[in-house]
C-alpha cells in the first residue's frame, strides 16, 4: 500500500461560509432589486419620483393640515368658504368623522342605549379571539358560545323589549353595527349551509340533488340588489295592512342565502379536488356517509378551499353596503348620509368621510385575509401550493 | 309598461287605502303613541341627521309639528329614511303615516298613486348656478347658449334642461354623471360652465365648493317643483290634520306668533289670534279636527311658526342662507297663504 494511494475522506461538514461581501447587506439588495438592469433603473427612478410627489401631499393633507376636532363646518373651511382656515388651505376634515363617530358606529341607535352594542362587541371579541388562537383549549364550548349563545344574547341586548331594556327598532340601527352584524350572521349561516348544499349537490339522491341545484342556480342567477329591492318595494304591497317584515330581517335573510349559495360552489370545488381513492378508502374502512365526509373528505376539502371561503367572506362584508338600496344604513351609507348635514358641508367632508369608511373596511378585510393565510400555513400538511 | 305598472301599484294602493281608512290613521297613531314619518335619506335643510343623529330640516320639523298637534309633544315621532323609489310604497302600505320627503306635487302622484298632498311647504324649482368669476356679465340663464352644463343623469332635471334649451333655441353641452358627488366634483374642477338642479339643492352644493363666494345662483326657474308632505288617500281626517298643521304654521307667522312669544300671545284680545290659539271662549276649531283646542300653541311651542322653521333650517339661521323669495308669506309678496282658522 503506497501512501499516495490513500484517499482522503472528509468526516465532518465544511463550515458554512458567509456569502461574498458583494452579495450581502443593503448594497447587494439595492443592486439586485433596484438597479439590476436599465429597465430596473428606470422603474426605480419613476417609482421614487411618484412617491416623492404623492407622499408629501398625502401626509400633508391627511395629517399636517388636517383638522381633528371642531364643532361645525367653520373649522374645515377657508375664510372664503365661510370658515376660519386661511385661503388656499386643504386638509382632511377629521373633525367631521370625530363629531359623527357615534353615528358611524351605531347609526341612530339611541345614545343612552349605546352601551348595549358596545357590550355585544366586547362579548364578541372575548369569544372570537380564543376561537382564533389554536393553542387555547375547549374549542367546542367556545364555538357553542360564539355561534349559538352569543347570537341569542346579542339579539335580546340589541333589540331590547325584555328585562326592562327599552325596545330599539332596527331602522335605528346603522353604521358598523349593521355592517358587522349582517356579515357575522352571514358568515355563521353560510358556511354550514354551504357545506350541506355542496354535499347535496353531489348526492346520489335525485330529489336532494335537484333541490340543491335549483336553489344554488336560482340564487346565483339573481343579483342580490334585485332581491333586496323587490323585498322592500313590492313585498309590502302584497302583505295585509300592518303586517310588515322587518327590513333588517329581510336584509339578513337575503345576505345569508346569497352567501350560502356562493359558499356551496366554493366547497364543491374542494370536494371535487379530493382523489377518488380517499372516498374508496373511507368506504373500505366501513365508515358511514357522515363519518366518511366528516372525518376524511371535508377536512381535506375545506383546507384546500380556505382562500375561496375567505374570499366569499370578504365579498360578503363589502356587499352589505348594498342594503343602502332598502334605506338601511351600513357604515358607508351612514357616512354618505351625513354629507347632507349642512353644518358639515365643506369641500373636504366627502373625501374625509369616504377615506375613513374605506379604512375601516380595509381593516376588517385585511385582518380576515391575514388570518386565512395563517390558517393555510398551519394546516399545510401535504400539498404545497 | 310603466303605466301598467303604475296602474297596478295604484290599484293595489287603493285596495289598501280602503282598509286603512276604516282603521283611521289618527286612532292608529294615538294608539301606538307616535307618528311614523318618512323622510329623505339625507338632503341638506330638508331632512338630514345632525351630530347626535337627530333629524333636522323643514321636512323633519313638519312631522314634529304634526306630532305636537296630535300629542302636544313634538318628540313623539319616529323617522324612517326612504329612498326616492320606496317612498310611495311605504306610505301606501302603512309603514309610515306621513310622507314628508321633499316630494314634488304632481297630478299623477296625487291621482294614480293613492296619496293626497296636503300643501306646499317649500316652492322649489330647477335653477342654474354659474361661476361668476369665469363668466363675468352672465346674469340670466338665457345667456348660457353653448355652455357646458353639469347635470345628474336619470333625473327629471336632465329632461327639464333639454326642454328649456330647446324651447329657447340655444345650444348646450350636457356633462352627465351618475352620482351627485361626481357632479359636484366636476363642477368644482371647472369642467362645466353651469350646474343645474333644484334651486334649494344648489345652495347646499355651493357650500361644498372650494370658493363658494364666486358662484351665483341665476334667477331663472325652469320648472315648478312644489314640495310638500303627503298622506294616504281616503283618510280625510288625517289629511285635514296634516293640512291644518301646515296652515297653522303659516297663520302663526302672519299673526306674529313666535316660539318665544306664544305664551304671551295667549292673553291677546285680537280675535284672530284668539281663534288661532284656541283661547276664544267657545271656539272649538281644534276639537273639530280631532285635536285639542290649543293645538296651534303646541305646534308653535315645538317648532316655531313657518318663518322660524324656514330661517332655522334653510334660511339665514342655517349655513344654506336661502332667501325666502316665493316662499315668503302672501303679505310679503310670496306664495305662502294660509286659509283662516275660524
Amino acid at each position: 500500500m503506497q501512501e499516495h494511494d490513500m484517499s482522503w475522506v472528509r468526516t465532518e461538514m465544511a463550515l458554512a461560509q458567509p456569502a461574498p461581501a458583494r452579495e450581502r447587506g443593503a448594497y447587494a439588495w439595492v443592486r439586485k432589486n433596484l438597479i439590476g438592469s436599465v429597465g430596473d433603473i428606470i422603474l426605480t427612478v419613476v417609482g421614487i419620483a411618484i412617491v416623492l410627489w404623492v407622499l408629501p401631499q398625502v401626509v400633508n393633507w391627511a395629517f399636517i393640515n388636517a383638522v381633528w376636532t371642531g364643532p361645525d363646518r367653520t373649522v374645515c373651511t377657508t375664510a372664503a368658504q365661510g370658515g376660519i382656515q386661511p385661503d388656499g388651505w386643504t386638509g382632511a376634515c377629521w373633525a367631521f368623522v370625530n363629531a359623527k363617530f357615534g353615528q358611524f358606529m351605531f347609526g341612530t341607535y339611541p345614545i343612552e342605549e349605546r352601551w348595549r352594542p358596545i357590550l355585544v362587541a366586547i362579548l364578541f371579541v372575548a369569544l372570537l379571539v380564543p376561537m382564533l388562537i389554536p393553542r387555547v383549549p375547549r374549542k367546542g364550548l367556545n364555538a357553542l358560545l360564539l355561534f349559538v349563545a352569543l347570537p341569542v344574547v346579542a339579539f335580546f341586548l340589541l333589540v331590547g323589549g325584555v328585562f326592562g331594556l327599552p325596545h330599539v327598532e332596527t331602522p335605528r340601527w346603522g353604521g358598523l353595527l349593521v355592517t358587522l352584524s349582517l356579515s357575522f350572521v352571514g358568515i355563521a349561516v353560510s358556511l354550514p349551509m354551504g357545506i350541506l348544499l355542496a354535499l347535496g349537490r353531489r348526492s346520489k339522491m335525485p330529489i336532494i340533488k335537484w333541490l340543491c341545484i335549483v336553489f344554488i342556480e336560482t340564487v346565483r342567477g339573481i343579483p342580490l340588489i334585485t332581491v333586496l329591492f323587490f323585498a322592500s318595494v313590492m313585498l309590502p304591497l302584497f302583505l295585509p295592512e300592518g303586517v310588515s317584515f322587518d327590513k333588517y330581517l329581510r336584509a339578513l335573510i337575503g345576505v345569508s342565502l346569497f352567501a350560502a349559495a356562493y359558499m356551496a360552489e366554493v366547497i364543491r370545488g374542494g370536494l371535487q379536488a379530493i382523489p377518488k381513492g380517499q372516498y374508496e378508502g373511507a368506504d373500505s374502512l366501513g365508515l358511514g356517509y357522515w363519518q366518511k365526509m366528516g372525518l376524511i373528505v371535508l377536512p381535506q376539502a375545506l383546507k384546500l378551499v380556505i382562500p375561496g371561503i375567505v374570499n366569499t367572506f370578504i365579498g360578503m362584508l363589502k356587499d352589505t353596503s348594498l342594503v343602502l338600496i332598502i334605506s338601511m344604513f351600513d357604515l358607508l351609507g351612514v357616512v354618505k348620509q351625513n354629507f347632507a348635514d349642512p353644518n358639515w358641508a365643506t369641500p373636504q367632508t366627502p373625501k374625509s368621510g369616504l377615506i375613513f369608511a374605506a379604512f375601516v373596511f380595509w381593516l376588517f378585510c385585511f385582518a380576515m385575509s391575514r388570518y386565512s393565510m395563517y390558517t393555510e400555513r398551519r394546516l399545510d400538511t401535504g400539498y404545497r401550493r | 309598461m310603466k303605466h301598467i305598472a303604475l296602474g297596478i301599484l295604484g290599484a293595489a294602493a287603493l285596495g289598501f287605502t280602503a282598509s286603512a281608512a276604516s282603521a283611521g290613521t289618527l286612532d292608529t297613531v294615538k294608539q301606538k303613541g307616535f307618528i311614523q314619518c318618512g323622510v329623505s335619506t339625507g338632503l341638506a335643510g330638508f331632512s338630514a341627521p345632525d351630530d347626535k343623529g337627530d333629524w333636522k330640516g323643514i321636512d323633519a320639523d313638519f312631522c314634529r309639528a304634526v306630532a305636537a298637534a296630535v300629542f302636544g309633544d313634538a318628540t313623539k315621532v319616529k323617522f324612517t329614511p326612504l329612498s326616492a323609489k320606496e317612498r310611495f310604497t311605504a306610505l301606501q302600505s302603512g309603514e309610515i303615516d306621513i310622507l314628508s320627503r321633499n316630494t314634488t306635487w304632481t297630478s299623477n302622484r296625487d291621482s294614480a298613486l293613492g296619496l293626497d298632498f296636503v300643501g306646499v311647504t317649500y316652492y322649489d324649482g330647477q335653477g342654474f348656478m354659474i361661476n361668476a368669476k369665469k363668466l363675468p356679465g352672465v346674469n340670466s340663464a338665457l345667456q348660457l347658449s353653448g355652455a357646458a352644463v353639469c347635470v345628474q343623469s336619470g333625473t327629471t332635471t336632465e329632461l327639464n334642461l333639454a326642454d328649456y334649451f330647446k324651447k329657447n333655441k340655444m345650444e348646450y353641452n350636457p356633462v352627465v354623471f351618475e352620482k351627485l358627488e361626481e357632479v359636484n366634483a366636476a363642477y368644482d374642477a371647472g369642467r362645466c360652465d353651469a350646474y343645474t338642479t333644484d334651486q334649494s339643492g344648489l345652495y347646499g352644493i355651493r357650500l361644498t365648493l372650494s370658493s363658494p363666494a364666486d358662484h351665483v345662483v341665476l334667477p331663472e326657474i325652469i320648472s315648478k317643483e312644489p314640495l310638500g308632505p303627503a298622506v294616504r288617500q281616503g283618510d280625510d281626517q288625517w289629511a285635514h290634520i296634516a293640512r291644518w298643521t301646515y296652515f297653522a304654521l303659516l297663520n302663526a307667522e302672519e299673526a306674529g306668533v313666535t316660539q318665544a312669544n306664544v305664551d304671551e300671545m295667549k292673553t291677546s284680545t285680537d280675535p284672530n289670534i284668539q281663534r288661532l290659539l284656541g283661547t276664544e271662549p267657545d271656539g272649538k276649531y281644534g276639537a273639530d279636527l280631532g285635536l285639542s283646542n290649543d293645538f296651534v300653541v303646541n305646534i308653535v311651542k315645538a317648532v316655531g311658526n313657518y318663518g322660524e322653521m324656514f330661517e332655522r333650517n334653510v334660511g339665514s339661521g342655517s349655513p344654506l342662507k336661502i332667501a325666502r323669495g316665493i316662499n315668503a308669506l302672501w303679505t310679503k309678496g310670496g306664495l305662502q297663504y294660509g286659509p283662516p282658522i275660524r
